[in-house]
């Protein structure tokens, strides 16, 4: 099953190096992995999506605390939850194509940041989910490029991760 | 007063108490020696190699209950060290380890004996550090021991860059140490105390299992007294010899790979288990379905919760300092009315006493060839089980677990986890500098000798007289063994052709050797080489190449399903 889980961990070189190394040294699967300091300068807020049974789950969870620079772990998909996940796609933007992706981008509650002769850069958030639908609904092959963050979750209402 | 970053590390070793640090010297640690030479209450010790430095430190840490201290170089120093590193990390041995590292703002150039020793080590390190400026050296110092020995123990690497170890600061040493992250439990919770001895009160087929953390944690007497009180059978695992008198009548003996028939049957058949300081690994349980396939109920005592379900479902986790713990349920039991059904109890007694009389640890001696079982049963004869049993790792690990019988903890040092061929000569090493008085073997093989023999010289650069009893097979047994039952009888490799004469190479590092080839001299060349108490004696056993361990339970299979020496 697919996990969303969200750590707070000293925001210190190497941290992020032991988050990744448990879970390649363990055989843990990485779906998306972003991570940036909170209002705290001295903490980093990560979120990671992964996919496993329950006990590899639990087992994740488990050896995520263990590490020395984590300070806190919950995992999101426990409860009520929120992810977000930012995609910049760079698309050939031409012709009648140009009305077309405006339109598209307009649907989707996406906007255009970027504007060349041939070209739009589009900015848009939402679930994973959402980003991939927005991917398959316009012409493939105007797509020239996409970045997209990973996802980054966050509780419902009371479900706070603070120290 | 302001002091240098070598200076603070020599001071915070002191601070710690730290008697003895075994190491070698090299350009990144310059500075840090030069402060060495200028004191006395850190001895040091020089080793011949980095991974026996690390080893060394190791079976001082394993035979007391101090953290073990190792210091080397950047570069070729620190990558020598991390066979060391991952043997006490396997194993949860509590030590600090020191390393140099290249000039700050040489760090990334590929300067010449540089490493990435944070990353080199990272996944076998409790935790380490990079230190950049000297102001920070003293706390990660205290923060590196505190790691090393609370919690679940394990090593801990601290990397000090040479302009580092050069900078003068302001030097404190903080009294005390909180790491907001890191809060290990101690106690175990009640509530989960409580069902434990009410499963424990009902139990029809009891079975007490005691791992490493027994040792660590200092628990061996709790857990004797709980054992004994209710009248369970108890087990160790190989890590655990010597957390349960292995004479006493409730003690069945190591379980596992190479464990007695009564241990690994009680062990499967059993309907509630208590593992205490035990992880349930590949070698103890064997393969995981078959022995999820009696039903039972389990109550796991750990440290570290992550041990915990990790490769067996638990029903009562407690998580918290064995010691404690079992402290802890003593007192709930003592208060208890009830007490365990002494009927039902004879029952189970009956059925171990059963598979017990099949004596699974028989061998046929001989009176051509020296049995290697029974050097190990005349060497527990001759130091009356008393001495310090540090091991390489093979056959003779197995031999030397099954036929000496512990009886106190942290007299049986050996590499476990990682199962590391060299550790025991360093080991002993340690282990003989951390209790001059006392006697230490390393039971070894002509295999892993080899891999650390150089320490022969450290040992008479300090006159460190341990007994390394070498059972001399001529070949690498444990993989001739596998071959032999496994991969057709095609010895691929685990023969030793041109093994040097051992007692030649012993004298020629100053100490004593002996060659022992008959059967009927091995009594009398123990107890002589016993008698030199202030010389290292190498003895030379020249055993059967053919003989196997037994019992065995092969990889892969369930407990009950093992080989007995009777069954061929």
């Amino acid at each position: 099953m697919r996990h969303i889980i969200s750590l707070l961990m000293e925001n210190e070189a190497g941290a992020l190096s032991r988050v990744a190394g448990l879970f390649s040294a363990r055989g843990y699967n990485i779906e998306s992995l972003t991570v940036a300091p909170t209002e705290d300068p001295t903490l980093s807020r990560m979120t990671i999506v992964t996919r496993g049974s329950d006990e590899v789950i639990e087992q994740i969870n488990k050896q995520l605390n263990k590490l020395v620079d984590v300070v806190a772990v919950m995992d999101l998909s426990d409860g009520g939850h929120l992810e977000r996940e930012l995609m910049l796609v760079k698309v050939r933007a031409m012709g009648q194509n140009r009305e077309e992706l405006k339109r598209m981008t307009d649907i989707f509650r996406g906007r255009i940041i970027d504007v060349s002769a041939q070209t739009y850069t589009l900015e848009l958030t939402g679930t994973g989910s959402k980003l991939d639908s927005f991917l398959q609904a316009i012409d493939h092959d105007l797509i020239l490029e996409t970045v997209r963050t990973g996802a980054s979750g966050i509780g419902r209402g009371d479900r706070i991760l603070k120290l | 007063m302001e002091l240098t970053g070598a200076e603070i590390t020599i001071r915070c070793l002191q601070e710690e108490g730290v008697e003895h640090v075994f190491g070698y010297p090299g350009g990144a640690v310059l500075f840090i020696y030069d402060e060495l030479f200028k004191q006395d209450k850190v001895k040091h010790v020089l080793v011949r190699h980095e991974q026996a430095a690390v080893h060394a430190a190791d079976g001082y840490s394993r035979s007391t209950d101090k953290v073990g201290v190792a210091l080397v170089t950047s570069g070729p120093g620190v990558t020598n060290a991390v066979t060391g590193i991952a043997t006490a990390y396997m194993d949860s041995i509590p030590m600090v380890v020191i390393s140099g590292q290249v000039p700050t703002s040489y760090i990334g150039e590929d300067a010449f004996q540089e490493v990435d020793a944070v990353g080199v080590t990272r996944p076998c390190v409790k935790h380490n550090f990079l230190v950049k400026d000297a102001k920070d050296l003293a706390v990660t110092l205290k923060k590196a021991f505190y790691l090393a020995k609370s919690g679940r123990p394990g090593p801990v690497l601290v990397d000090i860059p040479k302009d580092v170890s050069n900078q003068k600061v302001a030097f404190s040493y903080p009294e005390t140490i909180s790491i907001r992250s890191y809060n290990p439990v101690t106690h175990g919770d009640a509530g989960q105390i409580k069902k434990a001895v009410q499963l424990l009160l009902e139990a029809k087929r009891p079975m007490v299992y005691g791992g490493g953390g027994v040792i660590l944690s200092d628990a061996a007497k709790p857990l004797t007294e709980l054992v004994r009180l209710l009248g369970f059978p108890c087990t160790n695992t190989l890590m655990g010899l010597g957390g349960y008198p292995a004479n006493d009548k409730q003690f069945l003996g190591m379980l596992g790979m190479h464990g007695t028939l009564e241990a690994n049957m009680a062990m499967q058949e059993c309907d509630v288990l208590l593992a205490v300081g035990a992880r349930f690994d590949d070698r103890v349980i064997g393969n995981v379905a078959h022995f999820n396939s009696v039903p039972r109920k389990i109550i796991h005592i750990d440290i570290d919760p992550a041990s915990i379900s990790k490769r067996v479902k638990v029903d009562v986790p407690i998580v918290g300092d064995v010691r404690q713990v079992l402290t802890d349920l003593l007192t709930v039991l003592h208060s208890s009315k009830q007490k365990p059904d002494a009927a039902v109890l004879a029952t189970w007694w009956q059925q171990i006493e059963a598979w017990r009389s099949r004596k699974s640890l028989t061998y046929r001696n001989s009176d051509e060839v020296i049995k290697p079982q029974y050097v190990i049963e005349k060497l527990y004869a001759i130091t009356r089980g008393e001495a310090f049993v540090t091991s390489d790792v093979g056959q003779h690990q197995m031999w030397a677990a099954q036929y000496y019988k512990f009886d106190q903890p942290r007299r049986w040092i050996n590499s476990g986890g990682l199962g590391t061929m060299g550790f025991g000569l360093p080991a002993a090493m340690g282990v003989q500098l951390a209790h001059p008085d006392a006697t230490v073997a390393c039971v070894t093989g002509e295999g892993s000798i080899q891999m650390n023999i150089q320490e022969l010289s450290t040992c008479k650069q300090y006159n460190v007289p341990v007994k390394v009893i070498a059972l001399n097979n001529r070949y690498l047994g444990m993989v001739r063994q596998w071959q032999e039952f496994f991969h057709g009888n095609r010895y691929s490799h685990s023969y030793m052709d041109a093994l040097p004469d051992f007692v030649k190479l012993a004298e020629a590092y100053g100490h004593v050797g002996m060659h022992v080839e008959k059967p009927s001299d091995v009594e009398g060349a123990l107890r002589e080489a016993f008698k030199l108490k202030d010389r290292l004696v190498f003895m030379d056993f020249q055993t059967d190449p053919t003989e196997n361990v037994y019992p065995m339970v092969p990889g892969g299979r369930g407990l009950s399903e093992v080989i007995l020496a009777e069954d061929l």
